[in-house]
């Protein structure tokens, strides 16, 4: 199993080393792959919601994306610095923090940079995408549409370009190699840090925010079980996404680690790897607890997997890969069960600790494997920067936006649907709607 | 107390950060951002405390 040797990343150098021809190419045709990841992850919100609001789900997450490319062009870009190495650096302790990009406005320039900037643009559009798509799954059948694509706007203008900035654009996490020694700074290959972290720790403040679905948590009793209304969009989503993830893990193994082609390879089995034992798993633990296995924990399972690839399927052996993904396998269908029974917070797609855990154990594990010391230190103080500083300022941000723009359906539209009421129609006009039974 | 609990994670983080500043040598470098991040747990424990409906309260 050890025959594939990973990458070995080298802190990033003054000035990166051009890309060859060749490797311009195949980048641009992975990320031209990387939106199935994208869809993927709609169906599967799609999926775990309710028949009802199935429509608005899957308008929504065309919506989302596309308030958030706009967005990301006209500001985000020039926050996260993608075309440019001007930004705003601080002076402490005789080193330099670079905490914000001031790049550009509305891609000036796009035309004239080099083929790797524009391909690290390329892929930042499409993590924006991703990760704004993960809240509004976790908002499903109660989060007005409005307010999905100002939460969009928000996330692409602000908080994304700071994480990009300080991970992959220069910024303070990905100079801590070099200003202090620790490894190759923060590694985040394949967007486990900007995208799914970050994803995920924002359903959670919206889901704060929101509140959970009528009927979920009675006064009395256990909390209502709610399940998704289509398995079948749930796995199938799941299948697509791995054709992204392969392709969105290689890519970021290109670009923001300068991996070689020959390294390519292995990044993909070690993606296969960890989502497989993460599903096997998952399968395994849900056979145990409710005596069949679950098929949408199962697929959540996969997803967790797939989540915890973008961080370390670089820098891992097939072996660490494969654990890294068991162990996200057995915590995945356990977290979603303390999340909804314990702690009262209702998440229809899992994305807290799909993206959000499974986002963190990724980056954590890929500071205990990755062979250059005081990479796990890095990896530490990345974590805490999402947890300590990122998650509060969403939360802020998401509870401001709040107040002007409502996240929260009224009690009717809620009752009625989605569809019916944000869309005036449903999305299986043809099929019976069952009253529902979860209203006490 | 939900928002307490929120105040106190950006303490974690520039503990965390302040670390990296203070302390050269490794030993206590990692327990000082062990610390920061433990810090931050603490406060989100304390958020997801502030943010469960009361029992036998009134909800959604």
């Amino acid at each position: 199993m050890n025959a594939i040797p990973p990458i070995v990343p080298v802190p990033v150098p003054a000035s990166i080393p051009p890309m060859s021809d060749a490797a311009v190419a195949l980048t641009l045709g992975l990320l031209l792959l990387a939106p199935m990841a994208i869809a993927g992850v709609a169906l599967i919100n799609s999926g775990l919601g309710r028949s009802r609001s199935a429509a608005q789900a899957m308008l929504g997450n065309l919506a989302l994306i596309a308030v958030a490319i706009i967005v990301f062009a006209f500001v985000g870009a020039s926050f996260a610095s993608s075309l440019g190495s001007n930004a705003v650096v601080l002076h402490a302790a005789g080193k330099s923090w670079s905490v914000l990009g001031l790049g550009p406005f509305l891609l000036h320039g796009l035309g004239a940079a080099a083929p790797q900037a524009q391909l690290a643009l390329l892929f930042e559009f499409l993590a924006v995408a991703m990760a704004v798509l993960l809240p509004w799954g976790s908002g499903a059948d109660r989060l007005r549409l409005a307010a999905g694509c100002a939460s969009a706007a928000v996330l692409a203008a602000v908080v994304f370009p700071l994480a990009a900035h300080w991970i992959w654009s220069g910024g303070w996490l990905s100079a801590l190699g070099a200003n202090f020694s620790l490894g190759s700074g923060f590694l985040d290959a394949g967007g486990a840090a900007t995208v799914h972290a970050l994803g995920g720790l924002s359903a959670l403040a919206l889901v704060w925010i929101a509140g959970p679905r009528r009927g979920k948590f009675p006064r009395e009793g256990l909390s209502t079980a709610m399940p998704g209304h289509n398995a079948v969009y749930v796995v199938f989503g799941s299948m697509l996404a791995l054709v992204g993830w392969l392709a969105w893990n290689t890519a970021g193994a290109l670009l923001w680690m300068h991996a070689p082609l020959a390294a390519l390879p292995g990044t993909a089995i070690n993606t296969l790897l960890a989502a497989s034992g993460a599903l096997a798993a998952t399968f395994s633990v849900t056979r145990f607890r409710f005596g069949k296995p679950d098929a949408s924990l199962c697929a959540n399972g996969w997803l967790a997997g797939l989540v915890t690839s973008s961080a370390c399927a670089a820098l891992a052996t097939p072996l660490e890969s494969l654990f890294v993904g068991v162990v996200a396998g057995i915590f995945t269908p356990l977290l979603v069960e303390l999340l909804e029974l314990a702690l009262s917070i209702d998440d229809p797609s899992g994305a807290i600790t799909i993206h959000g855990a499974a986002g963190l154990w990724g980056l954590l594990a890929a500071g205990l494997f990755a062979p250059q010391p005081g990479q796990f230190l890095a990896q530490v103080v990345g974590i805490a920067a999402l947890l300590g500083f990122i998650f509060p300022l969403v939360y802020l941000l998401f509870a401001l936006l709040n107040r002007f723009v409502p996240f929260r359906v009224d009690p009717d539209g809620e009752r009625m649907g989605m569809d019916l009421h944000e869309l005036g129609g449903g999305a299986y006009p043809e099929f019976v709607i069952h009253s529902d039974e979860s209203y006490r | 107390m939900k928002y307490a609990g929120l105040l106190v994670m950006p303490a974690g983080f520039f503990l965390a950060v302040a670390a990296l500043v203070l302390f050269p040598d490794t030993p206590r470098r990692v327990a000082f951002v062990l610390c920061g991040l433990a810090v931050e747990a603490m406060g989100l424990v304390v958020a997801v405390r502030g943010h469960m409906p009361p029992r036998g309260a009134s909800r959604p």
